[in-house]
């Protein structure tokens, strides 16, 4: 019983410190997720790692692993609530999947292929958004952003630069820029932060370095996310 | 011999790629004639629409024409497909709802790179642009959908045969794309 807890009638070990979906990460559970990551300090804003503890509804990224819980993860109902919270990400931004670079890499992609989405369900909202392509190397739209802020706590935690932060409420959060001009160019930002890397989905990319791998040997092309893990997690370099 | 199932299929705000697809069942293409008949298609070239048990319905919806050949399918198919990702959810076409209607026209008409006679075209025949791409869904009840761009040839083969068996289409993990 010490340090063991359940989840889908799987008994898994952790230590002490770790939450729910650490505890999962390590013993090969997957648990679907967008704002977490393993590096970086949880967030619990994304809402698909949403799990039923002991019968309470808590995310998985944020809650402390405990002796003894018994948890619920991958059933029909939790699965029909993350579906509908990727519908919402998708319609609330600007997904067209064949005109991003990012296709075959994306996270949102592939949790929604892994959740077996086949139609947006809601109205799209088809929000007009900006782009930032001031930078040299990076390039930022804002369309495609789904607030995550993986990059605002890489670039605080990992990089020392508070390069990002969240400006605005309820759906006119956005990114904001550490810059006066309020613009990447201007920021301290460089390519080799892992604030870039770390983006789940088309929203900041390196530039240049587009539709390197043909259909068929991307990421997320022949294997789901529940096998191949996150895109951002692996080996710097190798993702694209 | 079971009666053979009668098939619509049309392009709207499309590039007719899945259409393509269709056409890249090849050979397969003569197993589901045994079962399907294809009423009015580009395939077909028939230009009226009767009653049919399936409607298979490639790109958005752009214009007011698209809107009327919507609306006839629904009314005249029993089951409603929208097939690739421009009728799931706009697609490429939807990109031009970041600009005004009259933005875009005069981008493409007047203001653009290479335009010799700048005019808009305004011809009693061509069908008027909506302000914005929609997804089917968003003007009729779709049934069931299919996506990619285009989708696969193999997805399509997939879904006819489970069809075929009255079950629901489930595709495969490599069958199913949005890109």
């Amino acid at each position: 019983m010490n340090n063991t807890l359940c989840i889908d009638s799987q008994d898994i070990s952790f230590e002490s410190g770790q939450s729910i979906m650490q505890a999962a990460c390590a013993a090969g559970v997957f648990i679907p997720h967008l704002c977490f990551h393993p590096d970086i300090s949880p967030h619990g804003s994304c809402r698909l790692c949403m799990v039923q503890v002991d019968g309470r509804l808590l995310p998985a990224c944020t809650t402390p692993a405990m002796a003894g819980q018994k948890i619920e993860n991958n059933t029909d109902s939790l699965n029909a609530q993350r579906r509908l919270v990727t519908q919402m990400l998708f319609v609330e931004g600007d997904h067209i999947c064949p005109g991003c670079e990012k296709t075959g890499n994306c996270q949102l992609q592939a949790v929604a292929y892994f959740l077996g989405l086949l139609e947006p369900g809601l109205p799209q909202m088809y929000p007009t958004r900006n782009i930032d392509a001031s930078h040299a190397d990076v390039l930022l739209d804002f369309n495609r952003c789904i607030l995550c802020e993986l990059c605002v706590r890489a670039s605080r935690e990992m990089d020392g630069k508070n390069v990002f932060a969240i400006g605005g409420r309820g759906q006119h959060a956005h990114i904001v820029i550490n810059a006066t001009s309020g613009r990447l160019k201007d920021s301290a930002l460089s390519i080799e932060d892992r604030a870039v890397d770390v983006c789940p989905v088309g929203a900041l990319m390196k530039k240049h370095q587009a539709y390197q791998k043909p259909i068929g040997q991307r990421f997320y092309d022949q294997n789901p996310i529940d096998q191949k893990g996150d895109a951002n997690s692996h080996q710097r370099g190798e993702k694209t | 011999m079971n009666k053979k199932l009668k098939l619509a299929t049309t392009s709207l705000a499309g590039c007719f790629g899945c259409h393509m697809s269709l056409l890249d069942l090849d050979e397969r293409l003569l197993a589901l004639v045994e079962h399907v008949e294809f009423d009015r298609s580009p395939l077909t070239d028939k230009k009226h629409l009767d009653h049919c048990d399936l409607g298979l319905i490639e790109g958005g919806v752009c214009n007011a024409e698209n809107v009327e050949v919507l609306k006839d399918f629904r009314q005249h198919c029993d089951i409603l497909i929208a097939m690739g990702a421009c009728a799931i959810n706009g697609g490429i076409p939807a990109m031009r709802n970041h600009f005004t209607l009259e933005e875009c026209l005069k981008e493409s008409y007047l203001d653009g790179i290479g335009i010799t006679h700048p005019q808009i075209p305004n011809d009693a025949e061509l069908p008027p642009l909506l302000n914005q791409v929609h997804p089917l869904q968003e003007v009729v009840k779709i049934d069931y959908f299919l996506p990619g761009c285009p989708l696969s040839a193999d997805a399509i083969w997939h879904f006819f045969q489970a069809l075929l068996q009255h079950k629901t289409a489930d595709l495969s993990y490599t069958a199913l794309h949005y890109d």
